[in-house]
């Protein structure tokens, strides 16, 4: 029997404890146009007719962009590809809310933002080919790929830092998925975030999977965006597959970051594609959950605005679509076109000044190579990136 | 059975999960897919989804939760799905699992199992390719066991889980559906901290492990044919580390090259030199040679293979190293 101090009975009476709970806060999701085409006028944002249209070719240059590039990979020309297909109304209304002084931090299924912001499809292209040289992101403010998910949390939260400190009218502006929200890195990037008052926005793509991990068992939290509230920074949920809400819901929190405020917010939309060209979706959900949500395709919903309000008519999407799909095929041409490279660009880079001993490895291994030129050919057989 | 070294893993897990049942296998994407690679297919379907679960992703959280798990009398093996993404974890690894005995003073302790594939060649992204075992295998207190064949990942695996003590399982997926072997039914275990000759000679010791063990006994195979008569040891596991085997070999051949695929300084070629420095000095007729990575990030995809040591380098090297 346990006759310990602790061993007395919990108190039966109410004594005024009360937990907070995830229900005490209601949490609007932001929406403009309604998945049947209505929309509310209030919220259409106030841009000309010209970037209604371009954010309409956008999108389906991402949907066109992600089709060729996962035929490309199994084609054996690109490597590993994350599409961003049933995303693209997140993926374009937050590319479109950013200014080009701002810094994306790309998390992978981002192509039309990436581009939007300056980074040529050429480059975009190779790297995926996995050719270090576009690493660089030449052109643009873009950091690189966070392949390690939730790695660039903190990294965002720094380079706002750094613009807040160098009294810049710029953001930081961090992709992620739903997944990253588990990670250390996010937790802890969000929360200095907030202490440094950091003009940083990260923005969720909540596509409802982490390679086979369903949102409800990636956290218990009914909603990424409520996690702001722990950080004290603000957050905002938004229907991501309603493109004119994300971008103003994007335009807000990058208002409110140059404020002070760090932004958290959730574009609540679906990963229609398989997590990667490696994974397989089919062993883990169904095909009428895939359905459901190509019911709420985010072009056919804009399109749905468009005629509605009479702009569809001066939209020839035969013509967009062409474009892009040349566009395409020209940035494949430039990137078939790229010098051959040497294998000092393995050595380059990782040092201001390579180190002697690092040197050494670089000149014995030029020296093999000339002894045996044979060494590497067996690379020259298998597929090209 | 004749089976891959993927599916070696697979039996030793379905083995061990039905024969102890305190053992969950829990990390990202293993029980509803299987995990990426299919080393966990079929288990939730067997033990359930009380002990087999996908968790979040929280590498964080996996490797420090199973600590946890263990020191409450379960026998956690835990998945990091790339070892590239285990550096977060490290924090658990180095701060809990390795040393909760020492300092409990033996009033709880860690058995647990953190397997993880290793190792460039499979044209992945970035971060999925690095070979760290060299600092995992600095940290007093933690295994580090690195199977190559299929017949060893079955037995080692059995072995790491059956350990009273936290092992790192390092998976060499580069080939981990490149080479089949005939493994025995049912349950067997291979020791860990016992490497093994895979070949005995006369003129020079070749060590090395995991996915570079086979690079290694094909330059080895390549030069038998010129006369050059090689033992070959695969070291099998990294911590604790099997001297004595390197020692008598070294004795006898006088002549040793390592070979690891990862970066060459501070690799555990470095270990394995300094082992044989301290006690096969002067039965050495020549330097000891290492064949390793650059000192550099594994690359991109298009220039991954350059990184990687193949055989021609390994033959060189052990071509230099006898003629001495």
């Amino acid at each position: 029997m346990d006759n310990s101090p602790q061993s007395i009975s919990p108190p039966s009476v109410d004594v005024g404890v009360d937990p907070i709970s995830q229900g005490d806060v209601e949490i609007e999701t932001y929406q403009v146009v309604r998945p049947d085409g209505s929309f509310d006028a209030d919220r259409v944002p106030d841009v000309d007719d010209e970037a209604l249209r371009d954010l309409y070719r956008w999108m389906l240059l991402q949907r066109v962009y992600d089709n060729r590039a996962t035929k490309l990979q199994r084609r054996g020309r690109l490597g590993t590809v994350a599409s961003g297909r049933g995303q693209e109304a997140a993926i374009i209304g937050s590319g479109f809310a950013l200014s080009q002084d701002d810094w994306i931090f790309p998390y992978g299924r981002e192509a039309g933002a990436l581009l939007m912001h300056g980074l040529s499809m050429r480059d975009l292209l190779l790297y995926w080919r996995g050719i270090e040289d576009a690493s660089k992101m030449e052109g643009a403010n873009i950091f690189g790929m966070a392949i390690s998910i939730g790695s660039h949390i903190p990294l965002a939260t720094g380079k706002a830092w750094g613009m807040q400190l160098a009294g810049e009218e710029s953001i930081a502006f961090a992709n992620l998925g739903d997944g990253a929200t588990s990670t250390g890195a996010f937790h802890e990037g969000m929360n200095f975030a907030g202490v440094l008052d950091a003009p940083a926005v990260y923005f969720c793509q909540n596509n409802q999977y982490a390679i086979s991990l369903p949102f409800e068992k990636q956290t218990n939290a009914d909603t990424v965006a409520q996690k702001a509230l722990a950080y004290g920074v603000d957050g905002i949920r938004v229907d991501g597959n309603d493109v004119l809400a994300v971008y103003n819901a994007v335009s807000k929190a990058r208002e409110r970051a140059l404020e002070g405020n760090p932004v958290l917010v959730e574009a609540v939309t679906y990963r229609r594609g398989a997590h990667t060209t490696s994974d397989d979706p089919t062993r883990y959900r169904s095909e009428e959950e895939v359905d459901e949500w190509e019911k709420r395709d985010p072009l056919e919903r804009y399109q749905a605005f468009l005629e509605e309000t009479g702009r569809w008519d001066d939209i020839d999407e035969e013509a967009i679509r062409e474009e892009v799909e040349e566009e395409f095929s020209a940035a494949v041409d430039a990137a078939d076109e790229f010098e051959e490279r040497g294998i000092e660009e393995i050595f380059s880079y990782l040092h201001e000044e390579t180190p002697p001993e690092l040197q050494r490895q670089l000149e014995e291994f030029r020296e093999l190579l000339e002894e045996r030129p044979d060494m590497y050919e067996y690379i020259e057989t298998r597929p090209k990136g | 059975m004749n089976a891959t070294i993927i599916q070696a893993v697979n039996d030793a897990l379905h083995e061990e999960m039905g024969n102890d049942e305190q053992t969950v296998v829990f990390g990202q994407d293993v029980a509803e897919s299987g995990g990426v690679f299919r080393a966990t297919e079929g288990l939730k379907e067997e033990f359930g989804g009380e002990r087999v679960l996908d968790t979040p992703l929280s590498e964080i959280a996996i490797v420090g939760s199973a600590v946890g798990l263990a020191t409450h009398g379960f026998r956690p093996i835990a998945e990091i799905q790339f070892s590239g993404f285990l550096p977060p974890a490290f924090d658990q690894l180095v701060t809990n699992a390795s040393r909760i005995r020492w300092r409990t003073r033996g009033e709880l302790t860690a058995p647990m199992v953190v397997r993880t594939p290793y190792g460039a060649g499979v044209r992945a992204l970035e971060h999925h390719s690095e070979s760290l075992e060299s600092i995992y295998g600095h940290v007093p207190g933690l295994k580090v066991a690195i199977p190559s064949t299929p017949h060893d990942a079955k037995g080692m695996l059995i072995s790491a889980i059956r350990d009273p003590d936290p092992v790192l399982f390092m998976e060499p997926k580069h080939v981990y559906r490149s080479y089949r072997e005939d493994i025995d039914e049912g349950t067997y275990t291979e020791p860990l901290g016992e490497a093994a000759v895979r070949q005995e000679g006369e003129d020079l010791t070749v060590i090395s492990w995991g996915a570079m063990m086979h690079q290694t006994l094909e330059a080895v195979e390549n030069l038998a044919d010129k006369g050059v008569d090689a033992e070959v040891i695969d070291l099998r596991t990294i911590s604790p580390l099997d001297k004595e085997t390197i020692v008598e070999s070294v004795k006898k051949t006088g002549r040793c090259v390592v070979v690891h695929e990862a970066a060459k300084t501070g690799g555990f070629g470095a270990e394995i030199a300094a082992t044989i420095n301290d006690e096969a000095l002067m039965y050495l007729e020549a330097p000891i040679e290492r064949v390793a990575g650059f000192d550099v990030p594994v690359p991109l995809l298009s220039m991954e293979d350059y990184y990687i040591p193949p055989p021609p380098r390994i033959e060189e090297a052990i071509k230099d190293t006898v003629a001495y």
